[in-house]
């Protein structure tokens, strides 16, 4: 359990001749919730994709739990209990609400590709499935196609799908985008709630939510680490101020 | 809970009896009718093992015949063997050509599910045309152009049906029509057949639930491919003959026509369309040397106008029967069907005048339709065809709206009020 739940050693990703993430060295702890914040264009998203697969990275190490996952592809490292959700809400649009949660929980329950037994027979997959749809508050939508439901209605889901499968460690991009105040306080709430004994690393704009949240931040600009520590230090930092929340105060 | 169990079972209840019974009916008795039958029920497992793909996994293939035709020619060889004294009865001839079926889906599943899309299609077709090739080069297996034969009543006899008749061959077509229907719909109701869907619908997605889109694909590869395999061993024991032109392109485009025009998004959708496009095919030949064209234009105007198919008129409808409504449907949409009707009949008037004049001359210029003689070398005859289909067209354009708006009303109706 000393090994940290991410670890990434002198990470790079560049597009064609432009580097996105410049050598990136960052730990993760075990159990902690971590924000990752920065202006826009810092490649915060492009750094989540690497860590779940999404994309290879040009250089550098990425350990889960001290094992080495550089350019697996997506579905190993979901296998090895790491999820995430999208900044872009990325669900099932032609299954039911349901149907999205049960896919998510199918792989961890241990169904895998399994042709020879009903997906309804196993209580559990029932169970979880019915306990994940009541925490997003989505229970009275069950039937409904995906694709129909309203965007704050997506968005809950984004995160349900992302929690469902019990995930050790779950990558939230941009939870509360484009919600209202309101949308916004209860997906912290759900937040909270979810992320009890796990480890949570979100990537998120609201600057209330990000210090309401973390045990400890990051700040990425311009494809590296300029700070990382707890809230109080990063506030305090100048570097910080001058690059990022100055800019936003401004 | 058992009432619940009991309502979800009653439709396979009626599905067999309808196979059990059918060739009893009067008027479904003759060898017309049950070779008629046979061929709906070897179109329907084929249809079905097509939609695994198309509907459920969202792969459109080009080439699905590869699969019923291989399965056939495994299935003829082992006719053969029978014959030659092998064990093996008529009825499990079936399974084996699934098995064949299952063999080469495995074989050339991998490479081709790699991606969904327009990569899918095109690497499917190219290994239909690849196929089809083969079957004029490796003489051994595929018998050349003229195919290979064997003879069904040579194999050994089974609880005494020597598999002569016809009807016996029904008999073994329809068990195999249940069993895989029965098959096909319980793998839509597991953890991999939810995941087809998933995949469909977002395969970035389903990685990152742990699921690797292309064995997901693969497995649902495989089992159209059995399947389809199973419709052609049925088809080598019921024409006892079978050669290229089953896994040609002709085949493949029938039976994407065949899940299309029945409805891709639902279960039964192929079965339908299986069962009207085999009995068309069967009787439109009968009555037109042009019915291929009315098959395209049949298809176009499903496409354009009802791309959920059969199966999606009847969903689009079945809320507002079951409300009781469906009488106030009936003077809106006859205002819309009738001048459609018209333009029908002017089209198919233009279409058989012009087949005569331009296509088969030795046939003469004049002809029977509707128990009325005409003459394609008279003008009247075309003015009469263009006349009926502009006037259809032009009553159809001013009955289409209202009759849209009177379905979307009602359906309104129908959901709004009493719905559970």
């Amino acid at each position: 359990m000393t090994a940290p739940a991410i670890r990434l050693s002198d990470l790079r990703k560049n597009f064609g001749a432009t580097e996105i993430i410049r050598g990136v060295d960052l730990e993760i702890r075990q159990g902690e919730r971590h924000a990752i914040i920065g202006p826009n264009g810092a490649g915060k998203s492009t750094l989540f994709n690497l860590v779940t697969g999404r994309l290879a990275p040009t250089e550098g190490r990425i350990e889960f739990e001290g094992q080495d996952i550089t350019a697996w592809p997506p579905y190993r490292i979901a296998r090895l209990g790491l999820a995430r959700s999208f900044q872009v809400t990325n669900i099932f649009p032609r299954l039911s609400v349901f149907e999205n949660l049960r896919c998510a929980v199918l792989w961890p329950l241990r169904q895998g590709y399994a042709f020879w037994r009903m997906v309804d027979t196993p209580a559990d997959v029932r169970e979880r499935t019915h306990e994940v749809l009541g925490k997003i508050g989505l229970a009275a939508r069950a039937q409904v196609p995906a694709g129909l439901l309203s965007y704050a209605e997506q968005r809950a889901l984004e995160i349900g799908i992302a929690i469902a499968g019990g995930a050790r460690v779950i990558l939230l991009d941009e939870p509360t985008a484009g919600m209202n105040r309101g949308e916004a306080e209860r997906a912290v709430a759900l937040i909270r709630e979810v992320s009890a004994g796990r480890t949570l690393v979100m990537v998120e704009h609201d600057m209330s939510v990000v210090f309401d949240l973390a045990d400890r931040i990051t700040v990425l600009v311009y494809g590296q680490v300029i700070a990382s520590g707890p809230p109080a230090e990063i506030r305090a930092d100048r570097a910080v101020k001058e690059a990022y929340l100055g800019e936003a105060a401004a | 809970m058992t009432a619940e169990r009991r309502r979800a079972l009653m439709p396979w209840g009626i599905f067999a009896l309808v196979l059990v019974v059918l060739p009893h009916l009067p008027g479904f008795g003759s060898g017309y009718a049950v070779s008629l039958l046979s061929q709906m029920g070897i179109a329907v497992i084929f249809a079905l093992s097509y939609n695994m793909l198309l509907g459920h996994t969202g792969l459109l293939s080009f080439g699905h015949a590869v699969y019923f035709g291989l399965g056939a020619f495994v299935a003829m060889h082992a006719v053969r063997w029978a014959a030659a004294g092998l064990w093996l009865p008529i009825p499990l001839v079936p399974l084996v050509g699934g098995l064949g079926g299952l063999f080469f889906a495995a074989l050339l599943g991998w490479p081709s599910t790699r991606r969904a899309g327009t990569v899918f299609a095109m690497i499917s077709l190219g290994i239909a045309e690849m196929v089809v090739a083969l079957s004029y080069m490796i003489v051994s297996f595929f018998g050349g152009e003229e195919g290979i034969n064997g003879d069904r009543t040579k194999a050994p006899s089974f609880l005494g049906f020597g598999f002569g008749p016809q009807i016996e061959v029904y008999y073994v077509i329809a068990a195999w029509c249940f069993a895989s229907v029965a098959a096909m719909y319980a793998f839509t109701r597991t953890p991999v057949g939810r995941m087809c869907n998933a995949v469909r619908d977002n395969p970035e997605r389903a990685e990152f639930v742990g699921y690797n889109p292309q064995v997901v694909r693969y497995v649902a590869f495989m089992a159209a491919g059995f399947f389809a395999g199973i419709a052609g061993g049925l088809n080598a024991i019921n024409y006892e003959i079978v050669t290229a032109i089953s896994v040609g392109a002709a085949t493949s485009g029938a039976v994407l026509l065949m899940a299309f025009i029945g409805g891709v998004g639902h279960f039964v959708g192929p079965v339908l369309g299986a069962v009207a496009i085999t009995y068309l095919q069967v009787s439109l030949s009968d009555f037109t040397h042009a019915w291929l064209l009315y098959f395209g234009l049949m298809f176009v105007l499903m496409v354009l106008f009802a791309p959920g198919g059969l199966a999606g008129l009847w969903f689009m409808h079945a809320p507002i029967l079951r409300a009781g409504l469906g009488a106030r449907l009936i003077g809106p949409y006859a205002r819309a069907v009738g001048p459609a009707l018209v333009l029908a009949l002017g089209a198919i008037i233009a279409i058989e005048v012009n087949y005569r004049v331009s296509t088969r001359p030795d046939l003469g210029t004049a002809f029977e339709f509707a128990g009325i003689a005409f003459d394609a070398s008279q003008p009247w005859v075309w003015l009469l065809a263009g006349s009926l289909a502009a006037a259809g067209f032009w009553g159809m354009r001013r009955g289409l709206g209202p009759a849209f708006e009177r379905h979307a009303s009602l359906m309104a109706e129908a959901k709004g009020g009493g719905a559970p």
